[in-house]
């Protein structure tokens, strides 16, 4: 992976808060890398950061090897796509795309070309005479993706690319932006709050909290294996449930008693150096838990115990279960047709989970 | 049909006491004056009986046509200098935080909480031959000896634009706050320095609080007496002065309603044509 975009050690306060803090990423040509995490983690600071906007503390940005951190934004060859999309009101769709050329001096004809070929890009060659006012919130963001693209640029940013248009529009959105990726070939840098966001639309995915990188890694390895509870509790559903390792059979391999469900340890298996008799985390996302009635057979080498049924959810698609099991409250998420998709509230139920389905933490890690 | 009419009616009532203000103090007050202008004079000041249109010669009078030329230019300079001005102040305004924007506001609206005539005066004594910045000039061999900085049409200039400031930033403050900054970010973004991103984004943004400011200034400029004459020369008359001379100096109050009934028709003729001018504009171009 060669080092494109470097952001080496970046720190940011407001007045007396720490917003970025020491913060390194190294993106390459052509990603398309995410920065994930909840409102005020610092991803919308970094990506102003890298526009060009906000001078970081400390640290610095290079960019193809160039130390672009001091530089104005009209000087980077970073453009951005605003969450609002700041299109400027009074200007046509064809001459907020052209602005930008025509900043850059680029000739009458050259101009022209440029925008036409780049209205086409995003089919809005028919709305090009148009007012801002008159488009719809999709246009609106097509003129805002022509009017950065048109200018070539070596890193394009998205700031919450898709928060202010419906479901539909955002699904249509999601496959939209991917094909640009495609076409363009420019490296891609999307900030959102939205995990389902992040992981279909990037190659990797760095989750961000309190101004600090939890964990960078491709969507399954983010999702998969999260390093902390904050990136397996941010990214998905997941139970958490703490126990005790009792045994270490072979390599690879755990039994741990979980605290406050009867029955015999747990199986399970992940490379973790494991210490015996530690108090570890476990967690099991909801998907990965299967129902059966009580009486049905036990399939071999599953980690099971009983539980109630407490609540069920519907969702079309699938169904989700509250299930009391002990002390513990357990989220399984069935899919339509699948065993145990039609329970009811009250039913005791057997809840088994393959050993490869759950993953061992540390108790000190991410709090 | 019986709501829609109720509630056209209920619109008219609430519209009602606006409508009489503007009535008994500006449309009256209006037509007098234009209707004075046709009326002879009396020889103790006041209006006497009949219809005349003796009065309009005072329009042929040579020094009219160069009073309301200088009238107009100083107007338009001062104007042009307001809103340079109040743009940037505006666009800071605009930027800051909610605690410096009001102690912003406060200094800009603190001059108002003392007398105009208190503020010309103190400027007066400011400028005098021997007031303190006359003398440090002359320290600093810029003015010569015996020079004035009073009594000069600059110095008419620097008093307008010091008072009619506050008129530009207002409106303008008002435009800006609603203006939308992530406009000049991206600007910036597109390739725009900091002073084209305000030539091309900002200034266009606030085209409207800019237009309202510029009528602002303009027209309360043309009306400006007191500046001229405290402070200009003798050859710094303005429109206004005209108008006061013939009311308190000559009595005579027909001829200074013909020259105040010219004035209103310059600036309102021009102001409604444009309004048309833009309405049947719009008309074109909607579908």
């Amino acid at each position: 992976m060669d080092d494109f975009l470097v952001i080496d050690r970046v720190s940011k306060s407001f007045g007396s808060q720490r917003v970025v803090e020491e913060v390194s990423l190294t993106i390459a040509r052509g990603e398309a890398f995410s920065l994930l995490g909840p409102s005020g983690c610092g991803k919308t600071t970094l990506l102003r950061m890298i526009a060009g906007f906000e001078q970081p503390e400390h640290g610095r940005i290079l960019l193809g090897g160039r130390d672009i951190t001091h530089l104005p934004p009209e000087r980077r060859p970073v453009n951005t796509v605003f969450q609002n999309y700041a299109i400027f009101p009074h200007l046509t769709v064809w001459d907020n795309v052209a602005f930008g050329l025509r900043m850059e001096g680029r000739s009458r004809e050259e101009t022209r070309l440029e925008v036409e070929r780049m209205l086409e890009l995003v089919r809005l060659s028919a709305h090009a005479k148009k007012m801002p006012v008159h488009l719809s919130g999709g246009q609106r963001q097509r003129v805002a993706l022509a009017r950065a693209l048109v200018k070539r640029p070596e890193v394009l940013l998205l700031d919450e690319p898709l928060a202010a248009l419906d479901l539909k529009l955002r699904q249509h959105m999601l496959a939209e932006l991917s094909s640009l990726h495609a076409q363009v070939g420019a490296t891609f840098i999307y900030v959102t709050h939205d995990q389902g966001e992040a992981l279909s639309l990037s190659n990797r995915v760095a989750v961000l909290n309190e101004g600090r990188v939890e964990q960078i890694g491709t969507p399954e390895e983010v999702y998969e294996s999260p390093s902390s509870k904050f990136t397996a509790a941010f990214i998905g559903d997941t139970n958490f449930l703490t126990g005790t390792t009792v045994s270490a059979p072979h390599e690879g391999c755990v039994h741990v008693r979980v605290d406050g469900i009867d029955g015999s340890p747990w199986i399970v298996t992940h490379r973790l150096p494991q210490v015996l008799g530690q108090t570890v985390r476990l967690m099991v996302r909801p998907e990965k838990i299967h129902l059966s009635p009580q009486s049905a057979a036990v399939n071999e080498g599953m980690n099971f115990f009983s539980g109630i049924i407490d609540e069920v959810a519907y969702f079309g698609p699938h169904t989700r279960y509250r299930i009391r099991a002990g002390v513990h409250a357990i989220t399984a998420q069935i899919q339509h047709g699948q065993p145990g998709s039609t329970l009811a509230r009250g039913d005791q139920v057997r809840v088994s989970f393959h050993p490869d389905s759950a993953r061992v933490m540390g108790m000190e890690v991410g709090g | 049909m019986r709501k829609s009419l109720r509630a056209g009616s209920v619109q008219w009532l609430l519209t009602l006491p606006s409508l009489a203000w503007l009535g008994v103090f500006f449309v009256i007050p209006c037509a007098l004056v234009l209707l004075t202008a046709f009326r002879p004079a009396d020889v103790y000041g006041g209006v006497g009986r009949g219809w005349t249109t003796e009065n309009l010669t005072v329009l042929r009078d040579p020094a009219f046509v160069s009073v309301l030329w200088r009238t107009v230019w100083v107007s338009a300079v001062t104007t042009l200098a307001c809103l340079a001005l109040a743009l940037p102040v505006s666009l800071h305004m605009a930027r800051c935080g909610p605690r410096q924007r009001q102690w912003l506001l406060l200094l800009i609206v603190i001059p108002f909480l003392s007398n105009f005539l208190i503020r010309v005066f103190a400027w007066k004594s400011l400028l005098h031959p021997e007031g303190p910045l006359t003398r440090m000039l002359a320290g600093l061999g810029i003015l010569t000896e015996h020079a004035t900085l009073l009594n000069h049409v600059g110095t008419v200039l620097l008093l307008m634009i010091y008072t009619q400031l506050p008129f530009a930033i207002l409106p303008l403050y008002a435009a800006a706050e609603k203006f939308d900054l992530t406009l000049l970010d991206a600007a910036r973004d597109l390739g725009a320095g900091p002073w084209c991103a305000f030539v091309q984004i900002f200034v266009p943004g606030v085209r409207r609080g800019l237009l309202s400011a510029a009528v602002m200034v303009f027209v309360c400029s043309l009306g400006q007496y007191v500046i001229p004459q405290f402070v200009g020369g003798v050859y710094d008359e303005m429109f206004g002065n005209q108008i006061s001379r013939r009311v308190f100096a000559e009595r005579n109050l027909p001829q200074a309603c013909v020259l105040a009934g010219a004035l209103m028709l310059a600036v309102i003729v021009p102001m409604l044509a444009s309004a048309l001018w833009q309405r049947l504009a719009r008309r074109e171009a909607a579908p």
